[in-house]
């Protein structure tokens, strides 16, 4: 084992290296959520979970560990879906989730600072008393900033906007070593170098914890309307999605959903849908400035969904609306999760032109293994989430039929120019995916990467290469 | 079968702030839209004529730009659409209002139904359904949750009294206020938008109405003082607990309450 077992000794230690002792838990004293996230089928205990406040007790701990050879598990809310916050070799938990405070708003710079365990949704809530707007939208508002930062969240404005990277201004960070670097600035253009700022993004908590955020911001649109586009089928919705981007004003969200999952979601939430005629929907957003350059942009492409068989397009128009077909949207994944026993699920990405054809191949796929699927996503940027339903099935059928799934799903997604992960990343349980889908040399490039940061291996170890 | 659906155009934002010294409600932007309540009455008028067929009509008093709630009740699937607009109905409170609506159901004629939501979300008084009842002398049936049954002579309906729920049928012509919730109001399409772009919006006058007596409507046929206006206080009426058995303590609160009923 190239790991040192936490003993006493170490445990005193780390109680003086943290202010309060009563921030550093102890094995059994830890509470059952620390030992997994929301991919349940994944289940290991920390040894000790230290429940850091500052960036000097963060540097403090993982300095410590990497003189003592003992891996860390950078963790936010524990909100991700493929095992990437969970300590599979014991050790150290570092949960980030007390780290919460909003640090700066920078008016002139357009930038807001904060700590890494605050919530998307705080940033929200704070920003919603000013001008300003931050617009990655991650369907998990309860997950923190870290988080988001360290999966390259994207979320649903994506399509308009971009996802969680082209938001980070500059990252305030705790090397494995335990050394504090800072990487990027307020600045809006850098060319100086390797971009470890954006290389740190989407790692996972394998290269380094990040301690510090420093985000960008644009001023808030005034106004956001809706369409919910009904179509005869799937098909037909996904085809109108190109032509629909092709708009004089890119929208800020296109989202594909089946009436089974909006069933699904009003019976979670106990109240209907505003219209359930119809196989398959669009829901796309527009914003801007006024209500009448939104109209504008909305009559276009209401007009493009029409011409592209659509069955109608109806408007959202008012916060009551809204919310009415947001907040089904925003509970699909929970929705999903009520209506079966246990489920898994596939974030790939395909190119905007093939995703009717992955999901009618997922549909096939449900017939021939027997294994219920669900699905919703992004058509806008061609990131689908296909979740897999246990249901009754015993553990041995439940993994056989889902191996066989995932594996197919995966090399029809590399078979069409997809990627293995859109926005959840790969954690634990996507590796071998990850592995597999990659070329030999682009993987031992991220391998020598994870080594030249991280040569003990101790940081979030197991974690995707 | 024949409705007419009362609407109203409100200011876009819930979060209606009031300015203390003048007693007006300070608008952010001109924005409306059409009240929420009054969704689900119309939702609730083309639900019973897809059911029992017949037509829907929409009525709305205001200025001339309240047209446009109108308009997208017809987005919606409305037939037919009256403004009741006239610089005499300026002003008018609760009673007034509720006469000059009372006024132009009457001069539409052959209404077997009216159906309005709730409440509004500006003024919030909940009693122009109600009293347009008293002045067109027709039974009125408020707080109605499920529709059980219309025929040709009446309707029959579940009303939430807040304790209790009641069953009602009343003979028709009647008047019924609808609770939120009723149905899932449908969204405003945009092909029928296109459709009815033409179809006019009839508008009613003073002097379209039987009664064209001005001392009746606006300021001068209102007796509502208003002395004074403010934002009601919040109500943050709460206890902190903080002992053993929470949970025993919690459920036993739950209990003598009457949200939870101790099992036999």
């Amino acid at each position: 084992m190239k790991y040192h077992t936490i003993d006493e000794h170490d445990i005193t230690r780390l109680k003086a290296l943290i202010s309060d002792p009563d921030r550093v838990i102890v094995r059994e004293k830890i509470h059952e959520d620390y030992t997994h996230d929301e991919l349940h089928s994944l289940v290991s205990s920390p040894d000790v979970l230290v429940e850091a406040i500052t960036t000097e007790e963060v540097a403090a701990v993982v300095h410590y560990a990497a003189e003592h050879s003992i891996p860390v598990t950078p963790r936010g809310q524990g909100t991700g879906l493929v095992g990437g916050a969970v300590s599979l070799h014991g050790g150290i938990m570092l949960s980030l989730q007390k780290m919460n405070r909003i640090l700066e708003l920078d008016e002139k710079n357009m930038t807001l600072t904060v700590e890494p365990g605050v919530l998307l949704m705080e940033i929200g809530e704070y920003l919603s008393e000013t001008p300003f707007f931050y617009p990655p939208d991650p369907g998990e508002k309860s997950a923190t900033i870290g988080g988001n930062i360290s999966t390259n969240a994207g979320g649903m404005r994506a399509v308009k906007y971009g996802v969680t990277r082209d938001y980070v201004r500059a990252l305030q960070v705790v090397l494995p070593d335990g050394e504090v670097v800072v990487l990027g600035g307020k600045v809006a253009k850098n060319s100086s170098g390797y971009s470890l700022k954006d290389l740190i993004i989407g790692s996972e908590g394998t290269l380094g914890i990040v301690t510090k955020a420093t985000l960008k911001l644009i001023t808030r649109p005034a106004v956001t309307v809706s369409l919910l586009i009904p179509f005869e089928n799937l098909d037909k919705a996904i085809s109108a999605v190109p032509a629909i981007l092709r708009a004089k004003q890119l929208p800020t969200a296109v989202e594909f959903m089946q009436r089974e999952v909006v069933m699904a979601a009003s019976t979670y939430l106990g109240r209907q849908f505003p219209d359930t005629g119809s196989d398959a929907y669009l829901l796309v957003s527009s914003d801007g400035p006024n209500r009448k350059f939104v109209d504008e942009a909305l009559d276009e492409i209401a007009r493009i969904a029409l011409d592209h068989g659509a069955i109608d397009a109806l408007i959202a128009d008012t916060p009551e609306r809204q919310e009415s077909v947001w907040t089904a949207r925003g509970t699909f994944l929970e929705a999903i999760k009520a209506s079966t026993t246990m489920m898994e699920e596939c974030d790939v990405v395909v190119p905007r032109d093939r995703i009717a054809e992955f999901i009618n191949f997922s549909h096939e796929l449900e017939k021939i293994h027997g294994l219920r699927l669900m699905s919703f996503g992004h058509a806008g940027d061609g990131n689908l989430h296909i979740y897999e339903l246990r249901d009754d099935l015993d553990e041995a059928e439940w993994h056989k039929r889902l191996d066989a799934v995932f594996d197919a799903m995966y090399n029809k997604a590399i078979e069409i120019g997809g990627k293995v992960s859109g926005e959840h990343g790969i954690g634990y349980a996507k590796r071998p995916f990850l592995t597999d889908s990659e070329q030999s040399s682009t993987m031992a490039l991220m391998r020598s990467i994870k080594h030249a940061f991280d040569p003990k291996d101790l940081l979030n170890p197991g974690k995707i290469v | 079968m024949r409705y007419l659906v009362l609407i109203k155009q409100v200011p876009l934002s819930s979060n209606v702030a009031i300015d203390e010294k003048t007693g007006t409600i300070k608008r952010e932007s001109g924005e409306a839209k059409m009240n929420p309540y009054d969704l689900y009455a119309l939702e609730t008028a083309l639900r019973l004529r897809e059911t029992y067929e017949g037509v829907v009509s929409v009525l709305t008093m205001g200025p001339p730009q309240a047209g446009s709630v109108v308009r997208e009740s017809f987005m919606m699937g409305a037939d037919e659409g009256f403004l009741l607009t006239d610089r005499a109905f300026a002003g008018s409170d609760v009673l007034a209002t509720s006469y000059a609506l009372s006024q132009a159901i009457k001069h539409i004629g052959n209404i077997d139904l009216v159906i309005c939501g709730k409440q509004t979300t500006d003024g919030d008084t909940a009693q122009v359904g109600a009293e347009c009842s008293e002045f067109l002398n027709i039974p009125c049936i408020s707080n109605v949750q499920r529709i059980i049954d219309v025929t040709e002579t009446a309707i029959t309906a579940e009303c939430d009294t807040g304790t209790t729920v009641e069953t009602v049928r009343v003979h028709l012509p009647a008047l019924m206020s609808v609770e939120k919730d009723i149905w899932q109001p449908r969204l405003p399409s945009f092909k029928l938008m296109c459709a009815t772009a033409q179809r006019p919006v009839k508008t009613l006058n003073l002097k379209d109405l039987a009664d064209t007596d001005e001392r009746h409507y606006g300021l001068k046929g209102s007796p509502t003082q208003v002395v004074r206006m403010f934002p009601p206080e919040e109500k943050s009426d709460y206890e902190i607990w903080n002992e053993e058995n929470l949970g025993e303590r919690l459920y036993q609160y739950l209990v003598s309450e009457k949200f939870l009923q101790e099992s036999v």
